[in-house]
């Protein structure tokens, strides 16, 4: 291990290897903290957001790319997450639980919702669970849109009480007000810590048996892995981090609606995973990142861009092109060309990376390992 | 000498197709033993059956005693039963030394909570499974491709770390589905030895093979079958000789 | 006394009633049906659950709906509206089917032999970007548009129930469509090839069947039915949208499940029983909770019997 060196990219770079990897999350743990004093309070506050999403990528990857269930109604357990926090937080039915239980408490809800639905669906083969969880993410807004008495129907909950962090000592109380800033950081810490949390998981026992499972689930089988429990237990665990997701997401908003919480949304998170690389940590982050950057900042500032670019080369056709108009047949476009072309993501996994080290050129170029997500197909007489 | 499996009056029907047909033997504790057969006799649809992934329709399948037709596969191997597969089925895209740990899943005790956050408990089975893992693979001769992905192992190497990953449960039976299959001449002698090595830790090792040389040379008993009924058992001379199994494989006529 | 808990549940016993629903469900599970039969073939003959096809209807009645108002709608009235109708259904299913290969050509043939998890995710993008092609085509946009309503508007009374010349129209060109795909795959040396692939893929390579063009054709033919699909449902409904068919595709493919994926006869039936599921789910319970009663069924039947009521026909090979 001494031997190595930190590269980036394929160059190397003449530090060790070890010293280079802490090196660089030092500087950008220093960079986040510091980001508040950087940049406007209208960004800190789509970052917070975006930091949602990053997460709920982070969750849908323990899912679909650690143990390779394709989950379309991811944003079934964000409402729930959500929901939760509106009816225990706010003055619609008087209660008022503190925000920082409640995270757990949104977490572990959904997680049991996942356990629900998980428990007699994860037998299925894996296009069939997918569909079952696509019906899934359409049954909770729906029923969370027709029962107006408890979750206020179409227009949902609206005033949900703010954070507080209780006095201690020579601190007194902060309440998080309209701020952004406390959530910022509440979610970076929250990302941190999840990033630790899931990377343990990747080298783990259950991480491989996640891994194992994707692969070969038969084999994974006869390897004395209990099937069911452990996808289930990625799926749970995929729902407890968009319910917590949720919820963070509710008392930042202060309101939640069921328009929300849509199909879309499963699937722009969806693509966050596959863009980044499906199994990759740090992948997964990026591609959060990236597209959150497309929908809030490109997309919105594109019209602009593009007066300014048909002003300057007389190519009037550019400012009639309603770009926010084109989210659709950009996400649709972004899942086929990176299943064709590169379905490992931008970053590639571990397991790539060592393979283009090989020089394994028929891998890195896209061939999946041979999933058999749901068949149980047997060997020959 | 007492008896590991015991199958007795097996049958596994599919439709219209017998594929198991009524078969019974055991097999003695500490042996090698060997079941062989024309292609589509039913061998590997009988180790499927003793591995749970199918359920015998009819007859007992008892191991060291316990009844075990229908138990799912990750409890029998829990039990004590590991095996190989015909086409390798190693999990691709993990390091080879991580296919071994995998195959110690469930002789290792982290749960959710040591998984999540490193416990000290946790990273140190992690710790005794990769050294378990490394001795496991040095034994097999494939310890030089530890950290390299399983699907890049030389095709006889893979068939190596099969057998480690399968070792790794510390099961009492071993089932090896055809190991010598696409291997060479000097492969299937390390084989053979590697199987006696097996033998002499104490581990039963069970195998549906095809080529006669390494099935006599190191098999204690034999079973024969053809279109799923057992035709002959016995030690390789008896077998060998016995006119069934002659005309089974070559033919009626041959046995003259 | 079993009458009178139903009518304090609110629940309305009037007969004529359910008749009014039933024949509302047959209607409507014509088109399901349709739609249906493009899921459980593809299924059938490559195992892939094609995400898009119901986005391929709502082409179909967009397509129709353009050809409608080039050829002058408001033009034909009464027996001209029969050449009418058949250039439409003729061009929007040739159109149609023709997207469909386009579309297994370019985005699924390449993935046939992956993982489950890349060609379907690709289809989900293949639907998004069906959808979205659709919102930015100068005249769709988001609004629901007003399909032109040619067909006439009787209705009779038979034993005591409504039935309008509409619904049956739909259901008349729905079992003509289907009974010429049933004459083509059982009487065609195609339509075997078509059965002997989804069968067998290699069996059928080495009886010298060219796999790529007959799976391409059931793709075509698949297409060709969900855009009539569309244009029976502009006519009935007299209104589409560009996400038509994310739902109305769902509940079709819930209807092939319904049937047994893969069995065509199945898809036929399960479309039925699913129109007249929905439309007694929206007549008892509420619009509002129709859906949730078939997402559900989805669900139960996908959990407790997925092969289905007539049981699926998929390969058994891999």
């Amino acid at each position: 291990m001494s031997g190595e060196r930190y590269s980036v990219f394929g160059r190397e770079l003449p530090i060790p290897a070890k010293v280079g990897q802490l090196g660089l999350i030092a500087i950008g743990i220093a960079f986040f903290l510091s980001v508040p004093s950087i940049f406007s309070s209208v960004d800190v506050s789509r970052m917070a957001d975006g930091g949602v999403f990053i997460l709920l990528a982070l969750g849908l990857n323990i899912v679909v790319g650690y143990a390779g269930l394709l989950d379309l109604g991811y944003a079934a357990f964000f409402a729930i997450g959500a929901y939760t926090y509106a009816i225990l937080a706010s003055s619609h039915y008087n209660i008022h639980l503190a925000f920082w239980p409640l995270l757990l408490i949104a977490a572990i809800v959904a997680a049991l919702f996942g356990v629900i639905l998980g428990a007699p669906t994860l037998r299925l083969r894996g296009d069939y669970l997918a569909i079952v969880t696509l019906g899934f993410g359409e049954i909770v807004p729906r029923v969370v849109l027709n029962l107006e008495g408890v979750t206020g129907g179409v227009n949902g909950l609206s005033g949900l009480d703010q954070p507080k962090i209780p006095a201690l000592g020579p601190f007194p109380a902060l309440t998080f007000g309209y701020n952004p800033i406390p959530y910022y950081y509440t979610i970076l810490g929250v990302i941190i810590l999840s990033i630790i949390i899931i990377r343990n998981l990747q080298y783990s026992r259950l991480g491989r048996a996640w891994q194992a499972i994707r692969e070969d689930e038969l084999a994974a089988a006869s390897m004395g892995i209990n099937t069911v429990t452990t996808k289930l237990l990625a799926f749970a665990m995929g729902a407890a981090f968009s319910g917590f997701g949720g919820c963070f997401y509710a008392s930042k908003l202060a309101l939640v609606t069921p328009e929300a919480f849509t199909f879309v949304i499963s699937v722009t998170i969806l693509c966050m995973v596959v863009l980044g690389g499906m199994g990759n940590i740090a992948g997964v982050i990026v591609g959060a990142a990236a597209i959150y950057a497309l929908t809030t900042y490109v997309l919105i500032q594109l019209p602009l861009w593009m007066t300014g670019i048909s002003q300057a080369t007389g190519f009037t056709l550019l400012n009639t092109i309603d770009f926010t108009q084109y989210n659709f047949i950009i996400f649709g476009l972004l899942l086929i060309s990176f299943m064709l072309l590169r379905p490992q993501g931008l970053l590639p996994s571990r397991v790539r990376r060592a393979e283009l080290k090989h020089g394994d050129i028929a891998g890195s170029m896209g061939a999946q390992p041979e999933t058999v997500t749901g068949t149980s197909s047997s060997e020959d007489l | 000498m007492s008896s590991i499996l015991a199958v007795e009056g097996v049958s596994k029907v599919f439709g219209g197709l017998r594929a198991v047909d009524n078969v019974s033997f055991e097999v003695e504790k500490g042996q090698v033993f060997t079941m062989i057969g024309p292609n589509g006799a039913g061998k590997t649809t009988l180790f499927n059956c003793l591995t749970g992934v199918y359920k015998p329709t009819t007859g007992n399948i008892v191991f060291n005693g316990r009844p075990i037709g229908g138990t799912p596969p990750h409890k029998v191997t829990n039990l004590g039963i590991a095996r190989t597969f015909q086409n390798i089925r190693l999990f691709g895209y993990l390091p080879a030394v991580e296919n071994v740990m995998v195959g110690r899943h469930c002789r290792m005790h982290a749960k959710l909570w040591d998984a999540m956050f490193r416990t000290p408990a946790a990273r140190s089975e992690e710790r005794k499974v990769r050294a378990r893992a490394m001795e496991l693979m040095e034994f097999v001769g494939v310890a030089r491709y530890a950290e390299d992905l399983a699907r890049n192992l030389p095709y006889g190497d893979q068939r190596r770390l099969e057998i480690a990953r399968a070792l790794a449960s510390d099961p009492q039976l071993l089932l090896l589905d055809e190991p010598a299959a696409g291997l060479n001449p000097a492969e299937k002698a390390d084989l053979g030895k590697l199987i006696h090595k097996i033998r002499d830790l104490g581990v039963t090792v069970f195998l549906i093979e095809h080529d006669m040389k390494v099935v006599m040379g190191i098999s204690d008993q034999i079973v024969v079958l053809d279109h799923g009924a057992k035709i002959a058992e016995g030690v390789p001379a008896v077998v060998r000789a016995d006119k069934q199994v002659i005309e089974a494989y070559l033919g009626k006529g041959a046995a003259a | 006394m079993h009458e009178t808990l139903l009518v304090v549940a609110g629940i309305n016993t009037d007969p004529a009633y359910f008749g009014e629903q039933l024949v509302l469900g047959i209607s409507i599970g014509a088109i399901y049906a349709l739609i249906a039969l493009g899921y459980t073939m593809v299924y059938g003959i490559v195992e892939l659950i094609n995400f898009a096809h119901g986005d391929v209807f709502t082409v179909g009645a967009f397509f129709s709906f353009f050809c409608i108002s080039l050829i002058g709608a408001g033009n034909f009235s009464g027996l001209m509206l029969i050449p009418l109708l058949l250039v439409v259904f003729l061009a929007t299913m040739l159109f149609n089917g023709l997207l469909g290969a386009t579309i297994e050509r370019v985005a699924y043939r390449r993935l046939r032999n992956s993982p489950r998890l890349t060609p379907l995710i690709t289809a989900v993008g293949m639907s998004f970007l069906l959808e979205g092609i659709l919102y930015v085509i100068p005249g769709i946009g988001p609004n629901f548009k007003h399909y032109p309503d040619l067909l006439p508007t009787n209705s009779w009374t038979i034993a005591g129930v409504n039935v309008s010349a509409k619904g049956v129209f739909v259901v008349v060109v729905a079992l003509v469509l289907m009974l010429m795909l049933q004459r083509f795959i059982q009487g065609t040396r195609l339509g075997k090839a078509m059965r002997a692939t989804a069968q067998d893929r290699d069996a059928a390579q080495l009886m010298g069947v060219d796999i790529d063009r007959t799976i391409a054709l059931t793709f075509f033919i698949g297409s060709a039915l969900a855009g009539a699909g569309g244009i029976i449902y502009g006519l009935y409904y007299n209104s589409i949208y560009f996400t038509l068919g994310f739902r109305t595709g769902i509940v079709a493919f819930t209807a092939a499940v319904l049937g047994g994926i893969g069995n065509i006869a199945g898809a036929a039936i399960g479309g039925f029983m699913i129109g007249i599921v929905f439309s007694m789910a929206s007549g008892y319970l509420s619009q509002q909770w129709s859906d949730v009663v078939i997402f559900s069924v989805l669900i139960l039947v996908l959990v407790f019997k997925p092969t289905g009521l007539l049981g699926a026909r998929v390969a058994d090979k891999a």
